[in-house]
C-alpha cells in the first residue's frame, strides 16, 4: 500500500499544482516532493532487509490479457525509490530562484514525472514497466520541450524519437516473452521462468531488444548522440531529472529484466555490451576534457559514469551489481548538485563558457566548499559516496576480465582530469568582466548545496547501510540467473 | 437488422425534413436517427438472426462491427455543424441523407452472408461517398477528387464483381459458408486434386483488389491522398473511419469464413501487402507538409497494422480488429474536428492553410483544440496511457501468438513504421504547442466542444481501462 502511495502522491499533488496559479505553484510541489521524502526515508527505514518485495498491492488491471497492477519494493527498487524521493525536493528547490511562464504547468510536469519514475523503479509486472517506462518520457519531453534553449525543438524531438524507438523494441521483446508464458501473465517473476524454455538465439533475440531499449536510455555509447545536445537545452531541472533518475531506468532495467530474462543472451553477447560500455568510459572522458561548456561537460561526464555502471551490471557478479547499485545513488546526487552549480554561475553571469569565467572562489567561500566536496565525490575520493560505487565497479569489472578491468579503470584518472579541470577554470584564476562582484549563495541555494555536499560525504563514509539494503536481493537476483 | 431498415427510413425522412425551412432541425435528428440506429442494433446482441432470404447474418461480432460503425457516424454527425451557413451553396438535407444511406452499405458489408450483399454493400457505400466527395462543388479539388474517386472506385468494384463471378464458378455458391464447405470438401488448394483451385485463386485475388481498394492498402492506395486532400474534411473524417471499418471488417469476415482452409493462397500475398502497406503509409506520411495529406497516409499505415492480425488468424483476432478499429476512429475524428475548426478559423482570416503552419500556437488560445489535438495523435502513435497503445500491443501479441516465424519479421517491419509514425505525429503537438502563432480564440458550439471532450475522454479511458470495452468484444 505504501508503494501506491508513492506513486499517487506526486500525481495528486502535480494535479493541485496544476489547477493553482502563480508563485504558489513552486510551494505546492516543494511541499508535496518533501512528503514524498519522508515517505521514501520511511519506506527505507521500515524495510526488512532481505530478499522479498515489501509494502506491495496487486490488483487485476486488464484482466483478459492478464496483466496485474502490481507493485513493490525490493532491495533493488529500495535504492532508486530512495534516489527519487531524495532528488526531486532538491531539483524543485534549486527552481526557486527562476520564474517560469505557465509555473503550474511545470511543477506539475515535475510532479508527474517523479510519479513515472517510482513506478519504473517499483513495477512487478512488466508491462506495468512498459507503461510506466513511457508515461516517464511525456513530462520530461515537454519540459524540455517548452522550457529549453534555443534549439530545443529540434534537438527534444530527436530525443523523443529515439529513446521511443528504443522502447519499442522492448515492447516486442516483452510481448514476445508475455505469448511464450504458459498462462499469458505479464509478471517480472513468470518471465523470469518462461525464458528458461527459450533457446540461446531466441534469448539472443531478447537480448538485442532490451538491450538497445536501455542502452539507448542510459545513453551507451554508440546510441548517446542525443544525450549531450538535449542535456544542455533542457532547463536545468529538466536535466536534473534527466542525468540524475532517467537515465538509471535503463540501468535498472539491466539489472531486473535483461539480466535474469536472457542470461544465454548474456553470456553470448555480454562481452559486446562491456566492450561498447567501457568504449563509452573512455570516449565520454576525452571529450569531457575538452569541453567549453559547463553544462555538455557534466553532460559527457555523465556519459562516461553511466558507462561504467553498464559494464559493472554485464560484469554479471555481486560486486558489479552492487556498485552499480550504490553507484546510481551516489551519482544521482552528486550530478544533481553539478548541474544546480552551474545553474548558479548562470544565473549569475549569464554564460556557462569555462573561458569566460574565472575567480569566482574569491568572493565565494560557501560556493567553493560545497562545489569542491560535489566534485571530489565524483571524481570518487575515498570518503565520498562516489568512492565506494566506483571500486565496487571496477572490481566487478576486473573478475569479469582483467584487461577490461584495466581499461575501465582509467576513469579514475580521467575523471579527475575534467572534474579538476571544470573547477580550476570556474572558480579559480583571475577574475574576469562577468565575474567580478560574484554573489556568494542565497538562502535555497545554500538549502540545497549543503544537503547535497552533506550526503556525498556521509554516503562516503557509511556506504553500508545502502549495501545492506540490498544485498539479499541482489543475491537473489543472481542465483536466478546462475540457474 | 433493423438498423438497415431504419437508417433508410431516416434518411428519406431526412430529405423531407429539408423541406422545412430551419437547418437547425437537422442536425440534432440525424443524430437522434443514428442513436437509434444504434440502439436497435443493438437489441440483436446474443442472437444469430439471418435475414432477406439468408442473405445477410447478424451476429455478435457484425453488431460489434456496426456499432463502432454507428458511433463514428454519430460523433462525425456531432462535429458537421448543418454543413456550413451558406444557405445558396449546400444542401444539408441532401448530405446527411446520403450520409445515413453511406452507413446502410456499410453495415451491409459487414453483416453480408452472400456475397451479392457484399457487392451491393460496397456499391451503395461507394456512390453515396463518391457524390458527397464532390459535394463542395465550388472547389475544384473537391471535383477532382470525386471523379478520380469514382473512376477508380468503379474499375475496383467492377474487378471485384468478376473475382465473385470466379469463386462461384469454383465452388457454385454464393453464400460464404457454403463457399467455405466447398473449399473445404473438394480440396481447392490442391490444384492436382481439382483443376478449379487456379480459378478460385484467381477469384480470390480479384476480390481482394476491391476490398484492399475500399481500406486502401498499397498497391491500391494512390486515389487516397488526393481524394482525402480534396473531398470536404468532415467527408474524410468519415471515409477514414466508417468505410475503413467497414472494409476491414468485409475482408475479415470473408477470409475467416470461406478461405481459412485455403490460407497458403491468399495468406502470402498479403503478407506482402501488409508490409508494403505499413511502409508506404508511414514513410510517405513523413514527407507530407499538410496536416490533412498526413491524415490520408496515417489512414492508409493504420491499414498495415489491421492487415497484421487479419492475417494472424488468431482466437483473439476479433477482439483485436474491433479494439483497433474504435480506437483508431476515435483517435481520427477528434483530429478532424480540430483541423476542421483550425481550418475554418484560418479560412476567416484570408488564409487557406491545411499545413502543420496552421496549427501553430494552438494552444495559448485553445487549450481544449490543443489537448484533443495531441490525445488524437498520441493515440495514433500508439504511445501509452492512449487507447491506440493497446490497439498496438493487441495486435503484436496476435502476431506473435501465430507460430510461424514469418510473424516476428512482421512485427520488427510494424516496430520500425511505428518510429516512423511519432515522427509525424509529433509535428502537429509541436505546432500546437511549441510554436509561436497568432491564432485567437475559436468559438465552438457546445455539441462539438461536448464531442471533442468525448473523443479525448474515451481515448484516454481506453488507454487505461482497455478493459472496458476489450471484455465485450
Amino acid at each position: 500500500m505504501l508503494t501506491l502511495t508513492l506513486i499517487l502522491l506526486p500525481i495528486i499533488a502535480g494535479l493541485l499544482t496544476l489547477s493553482t496559479k502563480g508563485e504558489n505553484a513552486k510551494v505546492i510541489a516543494l511541499v508535496a516532493a518533501l512528503v514524498e521524502l519522508a515517505l521514501g526515508a520511511y519506506t527505507f527505514f521500515a524495510f526488512v532487509p532481505d530478499a522479498t518485495s515489501q509494502f506491495g498491492v496487486s490488483y487485476n488491471w486488464i484482466a483478459s490479457a492478464g496483466i496485474k497492477f502490481s507493485v513493490g519494493i525490493d532491495g533493488i527498487s529500495l535504492i532508486l525509490v530512495s534516489l527519487t524521493t531524495l532528488v526531486v525536493p532538491f531539483i524543485i528547490l534549486s527552481t526557486f530562484q527562476n520564474n517560469y511562464e505557465k509555473a503550474s504547468t511545470f511543477y506539475s510536469l515535475i510532479l508527474f514525472m517523479q510519479a513515472g519514475l517510482v513506478g519504473v523503479f517499483t513495477a512487478k509486472d512488466a508491462f506495468l514497466f512498459y507503461f510506466f517506462f513511457e508515461a516517464a518520457l511525456i513530462p520530461i519531453y515537454f519540459i524540455a520541450a517548452i522550457w529549453g534553449g534555443e534549439n530545443r525543438i529540434k534537438v527534444t524531438f530527436k530525443f523523443f524519437v529515439y529513446t521511443i524507438f528504443g522502447s519499442l523494441f522492448m515492447l516486442l521483446a516483452l510481448v514476445y516473452l508475455y505469448i511464450k508464458t504458459p498462462t499469458h501473465s505479464s509478471e517480472i517473476t513468470a518471465l523470469y521462468e518462461t525464458a528458461r524454455l527459450l533457446d540461446a538465439s531466441q534469448q539472443g533475440f531478447i537480448f538485442w531488444a532490451f538491450f538497445i531499449a536501455f542502452a539507448i536510455k542510459m545513453p551507451l555509447f554508440p546510441f548517446h548522440t542525443w544525450q549531450p545536445d538535449t542535456y544542455v537545452e533542457a532547463p536545468t531541472a529538466g536535466t536534473m531529472l534527466l542525468s540524475g533518475i532517467m537515465l538509471k531506468m535503463g540501468t535498472y532495467g539491466l539489472i531486473r529484466l535483461l539480466l535474469p530474462i536472457a542470461p544465454l543472451g548474456v553470456k553470448a553477447w555480454g562481452t559486446v555490451a562491456v566492450v561498447l560500455a567501457i568504449i563509452g568510459i573512455v570516449y565520454g572522458s576525452i571529450i569531457a576534457i575538452q569541453q567549453k561548456d559547463m553544462k555538455r561537460l557534466i553532460a559527457y561526464s555523465s556519459f562516461a559514469h553511466v558507462g561504467l555502471m553498464a559494464a559493472g551490471i554485464f560484469s554479471g557478479n555481486l560486486d558489479g551489481i552492487q556498485g552499480s547499485l550504490i553507484q546510481m545513488l551516489a551519482h544521482g546526487i552528486n550530478v544533481v548538485g553539478l548541474f544546480f552549480v552551474v545553474e548558479i554561475i548562470q544565473q549569475r553571469t549569464k554564460s556557462r563558457e569555462l573561458s569566460s569565467l574565472g575567480g569566482i572562489t574569491q568572493t565565494t567561500p560557501q560556493l567553493t566548499v560545497l562545489f569542491i566536496i560535489i566534485m571530489l565525490g565524483s571524481v570518487a575520493l575515498p570518503l565520498t559516496n562516489g568512492f565506494v560505487g566506483e571500486f565496487l565497479l571496477l572490481k566487478g569489472v576486473f573478475e569479469y576480465n582483467a584487461w577490461m578491468g584495466a581499461v575501465a579503470g582509467l576513469t579514475i584518472i580521467l575523471g579527475a582530469v575534467y572534474m579538476l579541470r571544470l573547477v580550476q577554470k570556474s572558480m579559480f584564476g583571475t577574475t574576469t568582466s562577468l565575474t567580478e562582484g560574484f554573489e556568494d549563495l542565497g538562502l535555497t541555494e545554500r538549502a540545497t548545496l549543503l544537503p547535497i555536499a552533506t550526503l556525498v560525504i556521509v554516503l562516503g563514509i557509511v556506504p553500508n547501510i545502502i549495501l545492506k539494503a540490498s544485498e539479499p536481493a541482489v543475491s537473489q537476483l543472481l542465483s536466478i540467473i546462475n540457474k | 437488422m433493423n438498423a438497415i431498415i431504419a437508417l433508410s427510413l431516416f434518411g428519406i425522412s431526412n430529405l423531407f425534413l429539408g423541406f422545412l425551412n430551419n437547418r437547425k432541425i437537422l442536425l440534432p435528428a440525424t443524430l437522434l436517427f443514428v442513436l437509434i440506429a444504434l440502439g436497435l442494433n443493438l437489441a440483436d446482441w446474443n442472437h444469430e438472426y439471418y435475414w432477406f432470404h439468408n442473405m445477410l447474418k447478424t451476429n455478435n461480432l457484425s453488431i460489434n462491427f456496426t456499432s463502432i460503425i454507428l458511433v463514428a457516424t454519430a460523433l462525425v454527425v456531432a462535429i458537421s455543424r448543418g454543413f456550413g451557413e451558406d444557405e445558396e451553396h449546400t444542401h444539408p438535407a441532401e448530405y446527411y441523407a446520403i450520409l445515413l444511406f453511406s452507413v446502410v452499405g456499410a453495415i451491409m458489408m459487414v453483416t453480408f452472408q452472400s456475397l451479392f450483399m457484399l457487392f451491393v454493400g460496397i456499391e451503395i457505400l461507394s456512390v453515396a461517398m463518391y457524390v458527397l466527395t464532390g459535394s463542395d462543388k465550388r472547389n475544384l479539388r473537391s471535383n477532382e477528387a470525386a471523379l478520380k474517386y469514382f473512376l477508380m472506385g468503379s474499375f475496383a468494384t467492377g474487378i471485384m464483381l468478376f473475382g465473385i463471378a470466379l469463386v462461384y464458378g469454383a465452388t457454385g455458391s454464393f453464400d460464404i459458408n457454403g463457399i467455405g464447405n466447398m473449399v473445404n470438401q473438394a480440396k481447392l488448394q490442391d490444384i492436382m486434386l481439382n483443376p478449379y483451385g487456379p480459378i478460385l485463386y484467381g477469384g480470390i485475388i480479384l476480390i481482394f483488389v476491391g476490398l484492399l481498394f475500399k481500406i486502401s492498402a498499397a498497391p491500391f492506395h494512390f486515389w487516397t491522398p488526393d481524394v482525402y486532400d480534396g473531398a470536404p474534411s468532415i467527408f474524410t473524417a468519415f471515409m477514414s473511419t466508417v468505410v475503413k471499418t467497414a472494409g476491414v471488417a468485409a475482408t475479415y469476415r470473408l477470409l475467416s469464413i470461406s478461405f481459412p482452409a485455403v490460407y497458403g493462397l491468399w495468406g502470402n500475398p498479403l503478407v506482402y501487402i501488409t508490409c508494403l502497406t505499413l511502409f508506404i503509409g508511414n514513410i510517405t506520411a513523413v514527407y507530407q507538409q499538410s496536416f490533412k495529406r498526413m491524415l490520408a497516409y496515417s489512414s492508409i499505415s493504420h491499414a498495415g497494422y489491421l492487415l497484421i492480425t487479419v492475417l494472424a488468424k488468431t482466437p483473439t483476432t476479433n477482439s483485436s480488429i474491433l479494439f483497433y478499429s474504435l480506437a483508431y476512429s476515435i483517435a481520427t475524428i477528434s483530429a478532424f474536428a480540430v483541423l476542421m475548426a483550425v481550418s475554418e478559423a484560418q479560412a476567416k482570416t484570408g488564409k487557406t492553410d491545411e499545413s502543420f503552419n496552421a496549427l501553430n500556437g494552438l494552444a495559448k488560445n485553445n487549450p481544449l483544440l490543443a489537448f484533443a489535438l495531441a490525445v488524437s495523435m498520441l493515440s495514433l502513435a500508439g504511445i501509452p496511457l492512449t487507447a491506440g497503445f493497446f490497439g498496438k500491443f493487441f495486435i503484436f501479441a496476435d502476431a506473435f501468438s501465430n507460430v510461424s516465424s514469418l510473424f516476428k519479421t512482421i512485427a520488427v517491419v510494424a516496430i520500425l513504421m511505428s518510429t516512423v509514425g511519432i515522427y509525424y505525429y509529433f509535428k502537429p503537438i509541436i505546432a500546437a504547442y511549441l510554436k509561436k502563432g497568432d491564432l485567437e480564440k475559436i468559438e465552438l458550439s457546445p455539441i462539438y466542444k461536448l464531442t471533442l471532450i468525448i473523443t479525448t475522454a474515451l481515448t484516454i479511458l481506453l488507454g487505461i481501462a482497455p478493459d472496458l470495452v476489450k471484455n465485450i468484444f
